[in-house]
């Protein structure tokens, strides 16, 4: 069931040096022997050739729009995600911009509002022309922006794992689609844990539901059962008879989807009730380290994530990456699985200018699938013709001081799935 | 749905379910009793109800800070200090926002219900830009978060018992406050007959502004007690606004025992029913009960008669 993925390919070393317009070729082979960033953003190609729809490219910069909510409910979660893209536009700014032009973010507030997300994806695309947009978070607020983005014809780098079950050319889905995160977490569970019995809990909308009954079909194909499966109103604090039904089935594993402030009820209170999650299992898709501290780590220790990333993964682009992010952000501030993906956003965004050799939108999505980034702090990524990451999945235990430990990766990249037959 | 289990096991389970009603009721009375306070004896309707909550969470987050760096000693004892300062905070704010707003709306319920839609906003933003807006963690002792064990298979959360605990003394105390204190007999004095109370020398204003000051006080402490089961952020409040004012209105709006009864009435239903189906649905049919109720019944269960002033 998990695809094998195709080893990358040798001749492309840097995706920054990929040069396809034969006209950015000759004025760059007056540099030959130079290989150097800053020799690339001398020979900046002339705007006119690589902006023919009358985006905001000039001589020496380019507009792209940063569109989540500040504030409102969602500002919770949307923070890290703008935190994550402003950095990776000042780390790209700093090491010579896109084809020669430096990044200038304009950012709106969504407000937590879906009409206002919309009204400022418009605004972002109609008035100020930007190159492309980096933002969104729930599925609600891209639903709400999608028809805009595919009239003005914009390119949208959506960074929130999410149900799946679309698929837009005008969109980079740079979070996972749900089979990415449940399938490989669920046979873990079974195959470390032994689990027979799973009893699935979400708040009630699309993407814990959709998840759901995904995880729901993949447990019943493995021959095991769902023994309990409830849907609880967003925002609700009350958690105690569901903890009381959960000790009278007595399920192997706890599937928890429960999303904001219930996260926080919903561990405070399965605590309090004496559920130690050492010796119950509990496996997760919706708690990040930014929902830990409000949970606070001591109330989630021992319970399991899937997810695509960890701040504590073990890789050198990741070093770097927290480190640069606590610079800049502050030494306390921690970094969940859509933060990351986030930030690389701004990342795909200037591998597929740089491979179209163009800011045109058309020639961007022609050029997105296949898209690689190594330098991604969760590892290789590439882009899969459907728009969304290959990516792997993990699995991370968590620690009372709120960090996860990575217990498990798959070893393969997982293949973007977001129309997966059979689960629908 | 129960054939498998023994009847040992069912006992323990319906003992705790028994609780966890009771805890939700616990939490709607403290909750509602500070809402029910400003807007059953003055009429204003404080939409930043929620936000005097989270307030109180908020001095809670900051006391605990403090004892955890200067006195780690004493930090299990650090949450009545935090209930304290969160009370003295609410009520403040409370006291400064009825001096220069509310009291100038009086004659205009509706006006004062925009402008403390207003305020709610104010306050979140306010929050937002001092905490952050990402929920912060509120780290309790950890005698607070155990279970009591009085059998094998019974756990009792002790927060639950906690909340229990604090709601029995704050009722207690208001309604010895409201029925045995002089301050208390004033402030029925001036909810029944505000002239007269004004001309046998009360000094309305002072009780406006102590009664105001005093139901967002509590909402402060129950703020501060919902750290142990909630999560504290720039939006929380809006997570218990909803359930406050139903609680209020179906109590009736001006009568505190109303409060206390219908939150009894809606806690063992919603909990109850969320036992045997699921959340979202025992939610569903809590909310059709109470509109049928209120259909039939506009005053909610408890109405005294009183001259309107």
């Amino acid at each position: 069931m998990f695809n094998q993925h195709p080893s990358a390919s040798p001749h492309r070393p840097t995706c920054a040096f990929k040069l396809t317009s034969t006209a950015t070729f000759k004025k760059l082979s007056l540099f030959v022997g130079s290989a150097l960033i800053s020799a690339m953003s001398l020979a900046a190609p002339s705007t006119s050739e690589i902006n023919t729809t009358g985006l905001a490219v000039s001589d020496s910069t380019v507009k792209v729009g940063i569109l989540h909510s500040v504030t409102g409910t969602m500002a919770i979660s949307e923070t890290g995600s703008v935190q994550a893209e402003k950095l990776a536009i000042e780390q790209i700014n700093a090491a010579g911009g896109v084809l020669g032009r430096k990044i200038e973010a304009i950012q709106e507030d969504g407000a937590s509002d879906w009409p206002t997300f919309a009204e400022k994806s418009k605004k972002l695309l109609v008035n100020d022309k930007v190159a492309a947009v980096f933002g969104c978070w729930t599925s609600a607020s891209r639903k709400a922006v999608l028809p805009v983005f595919e009239q003005y014809n914009g390119m949208l780098y959506y960074p929130t794992f999410y149900e799946g079950l679309e698929q837009s050319p005008n969109v980079i889905y740079t979070g996972q689609e749900a089979t990415q995160q449940i399938l490989a977490g669920i046979d873990w569970v079974v195959k470390e844990k032994g689990a027979k019995t799973f009893y699935l809990l979400g708040s009630d909308y699309i993407w814990p539901r959709t998840s759901n009954k995904i995880a729901r079909k993949h447990i019943e194909k493995l021959g095991l059962s769902v023994v309990g499966e409830e849907y609880y109103p967003l925002g609700h604090t009350q958690f105690n008879s569901v903890i009381n039904k959960i000790k009278l089935k007595k399920p192997d594993v706890i599937y928890a989807i429960v999303v904001g402030g219930s996260n926080v009820a919903f561990y405070k209170q399965l605590k309090a009730a004496g559920i130690e999650l050492n010796k119950q299992t509990l496996l997760t898709i919706s708690v990040t380290e930014d929902e830990i501290q409000g949970i606070g780590g001591e109330n989630i220790a021992g319970a399991y994530a899937a997810m695509k990333y960890f701040q504590s993964l073990d890789n050198d682009n990741n070093k770097a990456f927290v480190k640069a992010f606590k610079e800049k952000w502050g030494a306390n501030v921690v970094i969940g699985d859509v933060t990351q993906a986030a930030y690389l956003g701004p990342w795909l965004w200037k591998a597929a200018v740089e491979k179209a050799g163009s800011f045109d939108i058309d020639k961007i999505k022609k050029a997105s699938p296949d898209i690689e980034l190594k330098t991604a702090p969760e590892g290789y990524v590439k882009i899969h013709p459907n728009h969304h990451l290959w990516s792997k999945t993990r699995i991370g235990l968590a620690q009372p001081d709120g960090q996860y430990k990575v217990v498990y990766e798959t070893k393969d990249l997982m293949e973007p799935n977001p129309f997966p037959a059979g689960y629908q | 749905m129960f054939g498998d289990y023994s009847t040992a096991e069912l006992m323990s389970i319906f003992a705790m379910q028994g609780f966890a009603g009771l805890s939700l009721f616990s939490v709607f009375v403290l909750m509602a009793l500070g809402l029910a306070i400003i807007f059953g004896q003055m009429g204003v309707i404080n939409m930043a109800h929620g936000e005097f909550m989270i307030l109180g969470a908020y001095i809670t987050y900051l006391v605990s800070n403090l004892f955890s760096n200067y006195l780690p000693s004493l930090f299990s004892a650090y949450f009545f200090v935090a209930m304290l300062c969160a009370f003295i905070a609410a009520a403040a704010l409370g006291l400064l926002v009825e001096r220069v707003m509310i009291r100038h709306l009086y004659k205009r319920p509706l006006d004062t219900l925009l402008a403390t839609w207003g305020l709610s906003l104010i306050m979140q933003q306010t929050y937002r830009s001092v905490f952050g807006a990402r929920e912060v963690g509120v780290s309790l002792p950890e005698w607070m978060m155990g279970s009591l064990h009085p059998t094998d298979s019974i756990e009792i959360p002790i927060n639950g018992i906690f909340v229990m605990v604090l709601t029995l003394f704050i009722s207690l105390a208001v309604y010895y406050w409201m029925y045995r204190s002089r301050s208390g007999g004033n402030v029925r004095a001036v909810v029944q007959n505000r002239p007269m109370a004004a001309a046998v020398g009360i000094n309305t204003q002072r009780v406006d502004a102590f009664t105001f000051a005093l139901g967002c006080g509590i909402a402060g402490v129950a703020g501060s007690a919902f750290t142990m089961i909630g999560s504290t952020g720039p939006t929380s409040g809006q997570l218990y606004i909803v359930d406050t004012f139903l609680v209020v209105v179906f109590g009736g709006a001006s009568s505190l025992l109303g409060t206390i009864a219908s939150a009894f009435t809606i806690s063992q239903a919603q909990s109850s029913m969320e036992f045997f189906m699921s959340g979202s649905m025992s939610k569903v049919l809590t909310l059709l009960a109470i509109v049928i109720i209120l259909m039939l019944r506009p005053q909610g269960l408890f109405a005294l008669r009183m001259r309107h002033h």
